[in-house]
C-alpha cells in the first residue's frame, strides 16, 4: 500500500512539474539545439485571448506603411496577386476529423477558443485598388461555394484553386470579378478523408506546366494509424494538362505554403512539424524541396532523430531521412511563405517572408508575427528578422493571427490575418507607382504565390 | 467434528454500490485488454478502445467512490470499509493518471499506460475483496 501511495504521489509530481513554464531556447538556421524529447502527463497549452484591432495596427519596419485593406472576411487564408494588381483572398476553414479519444473532445473547444469564431467562407473575395491609392476601394466575392479553399495559382488564364478535397480551374480573364456562373472544372481530386490537417498549399512551376500541392498528415503523430496516412505528408506535382499527379516529395509531416524560387525555379515549402515531445520539439522549418526527397515524417525528424513514438520502427526510412535547410523555431506554426523581391527594398531584396500563425501548445507563446529570411545565393543566410509584429501581446492579448503572406508586385506585402478576418498590406513607403490606367494584359505569370518578374516601374527606391 | 453453515450473510454492498463495482471493475479490465492488445499489435485502434474504455472506468469508479464513502458512517461500517474505500479512492486516482497517459499520441503512452492499467485493475480486485470481507468472515466454520 505505501508502494501504491509512492507511485500515486511520484505521478502527482510529473503532473505538477507538467505545469511549470519551461522557456527554452529558440532554434533558427541550418544548426538547430534539439533538446531531448519530453512529454509530461499534462499539455502545456497557452491559448491565444482574441481581441479587437481597434485603432492598432501590425507594427511594421521603418520605411513601410501598414494599411488593412479589407476587413470583415471569413476566415481568410491565402493570398494571390494577380497581374492586374487585384488580390484573390482564400477564405474558409476546413477539416473533418472526427474526435477519435476523449482528448480530442476536451481539447477541441480550448483550441478553438483561440480562433475567429465567424463560419467558413467557402470562397474567394476580389480586392482592388483601381486609382492606386492603397486604398482598395472594392471588395466583392470572385467565386463561392467552394470547400475550404487554400492554395491559390495562375497560370496564363487559368485560375487554380486548391479546395480542401481537390484542385479546381477557373477561367480568368483580366479585369474580372467575378467568376463565370457555374461549377469550376475539377483538375485532381486529392487525399482528403478526415483531413486533420486539411490546407492544400498550392504553387505553380516557373514554366506553368506544372501545380505543387501540399497534402499534411492525418495526425499529429500516427495516431490515427498507418492506413490513415496513404499519401499524406507529401508534396504531389499535377500536370496542368491532364491533371495527372505524381508523389514528388514525402515525409513532410504538415506543408503549408509552397512557393517557387525566382531565377532557379527550385520548389520550396514551410513545414509544420510535430507536437507533444517538448516546448523545443520539433522545429517548423523552411526547406527546399528535392524531388523525391523524404523529411521524415513520422518516423524520424529534422534528419534522423528517431521519432519514438511510432511503431513498427522504420530504419530504412530514418536512414534515408534529409534534414531540413532552416529551422524556423519549434510551435511558431509558419503558414505563409513568399520570396521577395527588390521591389521591397535593399534590405528585404533576397529573402522569403513567413507567416508565423503563432503556438497554442507552448507555455512561453511564439509565432504571431510575419518574419523575413535573408537569403544569400540563393540559400537561407542569417536570422530572422522580424517584419510585421503587435499582433499579440505579452499578457495574451491576441488581435490577429498571420496566414499566407505574398508580395504584392508593386512593393508590398500582402498578409492574411484570421483572427481578425483582415487582410494587411505592408507597402513600402514611395516605393510603388501607381499601375497607370486600365489594367495591363495577363502576363504568362505562373508563380502562383510568388511572382518572379518585377515590373519596370517598380524597381526605382 | 461438525460443520455447521452460518446461515446468515451480512449484507456488505448494497446492490447499487455492487452493481456500480462490477461496472467499473469490468470497464478496468476492458482498458488493461485492449492496451494489452495494444502493445501486442501496434494497432492503434486498441488504444482508442482503451481510453474510452478507462473514461467509463471512471465514472463508474467515481460513482462507487461515493457508495464507499457512504458505508464508513457507523451504522453501516464493516470491517472492510475503511480499506475498500482508500484503496478504491487510489485506483481512481491511478485510472486518472493513466486517462492523461493514454492523451498522449501513438506509442508516447506505452509503456506507462500498459503499467497503470495492471495497477489500477490489482488495487481495484483488493478493494473490492476488502469490501466482501464481511462475508468471508461469516462464512463456514
Amino acid at each position: 500500500m505505501n508502494r501504491l501511495k509512492l507511485v500515486a504521489a511520484a505521478c502527482a509530481t510529473v503532473v505538477l512539474a507538467a505545469c511549470n513554464p519551461e522557456p527554452g531556447p529558440l532554434q533558427h538556421g541550418a544548426n538547430p539545439e534539439l533538446p531531448e524529447p519530453k512529454r509530461g502527463l499534462l499539455p502545456s497549452m497557452k491559448i491565444a485571448d482574441p481581441s479587437e484591432w481597434g485603432d492598432q495596427v501590425p507594427v511594421v519596419p521603418e520605411g513601410f506603411e501598414v494599411r488593412a485593406i479589407a476587413r470583415d472576411l471569413r476566415i481568410p487564408r491565402q493570398t494571390l496577386v494577380l497581374p492586374n494588381g487585384d488580390i484573390l483572398v482564400a477564405e474558409g476553414r476546413g477539416g473533418n476529423a472526427p474526435a477519435l479519444k476523449p482528448k480530442d473532445v476536451i481539447a477541441g473547444p480550448i483550441k478553438a477558443a483561440g480562433t475567429t469564431q465567424v463560419p467558413s467562407g467557402n470562397r474567394l473575395t476580389l480586392l482592388r485598388d483601381a486609382d492606386g491609392d492603397g486604398e482598395y476601394e472594392l471588395q466583392t466575392v470572385f467565386a463561392e461555394d467552394l470547400d475550404a479553399p487554400y492554395g491559390l495559382a495562375l497560370v496564363g488564364n487559368n485560375l487554380y484553386v486548391a479546395n480542401q478535397d481537390a484542385v479546381v480551374r477557373f477561367d480568368y480573364q483580366p479585369g474580372m470579378t467575378q467568376a463565370r456562373a457555374g461549377k469550376p472544372q475539377v483538375l485532381t481530386k486529392l487525399p482528403s478523408e478526415i483531413n486533420h490537417h486539411w490546407t492544400k498549399a498550392m504553387t505553380a512551376s516557373a514554366d506553368g506546366r506544372f501545380l505543387y500541392v501540399g497534402i499534411g498528415s492525418n495526425s499529429n503523430i500516427t495516431e490515427r494509424g498507418m492506413t490513415a496516412e496513404q499519401d499524406r505528408a507529401v508534396v504531389w506535382e499535377i500536370d496542368t494538362q491532364t491533371g495527372m499527379h505524381r508523389e514528388y516529395a514525402g515525409g513532410l509531416r504538415n506543408p503549408t505554403a509552397l512557393a517557387i524560387q525566382p531565377g532557379s525555379g527550385q520548389l520550396w515549402a514551410v513545414v509544420n512539424e510535430r507536437d507533444e515531445i517538448g516546448p523545443d520539439l520539433v522545429p517548423d522549418y523552411l526547406t527546399s524541396v528535392r524531388e523525391g526527397g523524404f523529411y521524415g515524417w513520422p518516423w524520424a525528424y529534422w534528419g534522423q532523430h528517431v521519432d519514438t513514438r511510432v511503431k513498427p520502427e522504420n530504419p530504412e526510412k530514418v536512414a534515408a531521412s534529409i534534414t531540413p535547410d532552416y529551422a524556423l523555431g519549434a510551435h511558431v506554426a509558419a503558414l505563409g511563405l513568399d520570396f521577395s523581391s527588390p521591389v521591397m527594398g535593399p534590405e528585404y531584396a533576397e529573402g522569403v517572408f513567413v507567416g508565423m500563425h503563432g503556438s497554442w501548445n507552448r507555455s512561453e507563446p511564439v509565432g504571431y508575427k510575419v518574419v523575413f529570411v535573408p537569403f544569400r545565393n540563393g540559400r537561407p543566410a542569417g536570422d530572422p528578422i522580424d517584419f510585421a509584429t503587435g499582433f499579440r501581446d505579452d499578457d495574451g492579448t491576441t488581435r490577429g493571427r498571420p496566414v499566407g503572406v505574398t508580395v504584392d508586385p508593386r512593393g508590398a506585402l500582402v498578409i492574411a490575418d484570421d483572427l481578425a478576418n483582415i487582410v494587411w498590406r505592408v507597402a513600402r513607403i514611395g516605393a510603388a507607382a501607381p499601375p497607370p490606367g486600365p489594367p495591363p494584359p495577363a502576363t504568362d505569370q505562373a508563380g502562383g504565390e510568388d511572382t518572379e518578374t518585377v515590373p519596370e516601374a517598380a524597381t526605382g527606391p | 467434528m461438525v460443520a455447521t453453515v452460518e446461515g446468515r450473510y451480512a449484507p456488505a454492498f448494497h446492490p447499487v454500490h455492487a452493481l456500480l463495482l462490477g461496472g467499473a471493475l469490468s470497464l478496468i479490465l476492458g482498458t488493461l485488454l485492449a492496451d494489452i492488445a495494444y502493445a501486442r499489435t501496434y494497432e492503434i485502434q486498441w488504444i482508442n478502445f482503451a481510453a474510452w474504455l478507462n473514461v467509463g472506468g471512471l465514472v463508474f469508479a467515481a460513482a462507487a467512490l461515493v457508495c464507499a464513502l457512504l458505508g464508513l458512517v457507523p451504522s453501516r461500517r464493516t470491517r472492510g470499509s475503511a480499506l475498500h474505500c482508500l484503496l478504491w479512492a487510489v485506483a481512481w486516482i491511478l485510472a486518472l493518471l493513466n486517462a492523461l497517459v493514454h492523451a498522449r499520441d501513438a506509442w508516447a503512452a506505452m509503456p506507462m499506460a500498459l503499467v497503470l492499467s495492471v495497477l489500477v485493475f490489482a488495487v481495484a480486485l483488493v478493494s473490492i475483496f476488502f469490501a466482501a470481507w464481511p462475508l468471508r468472515a461469516g462464512g463456514v466454520r
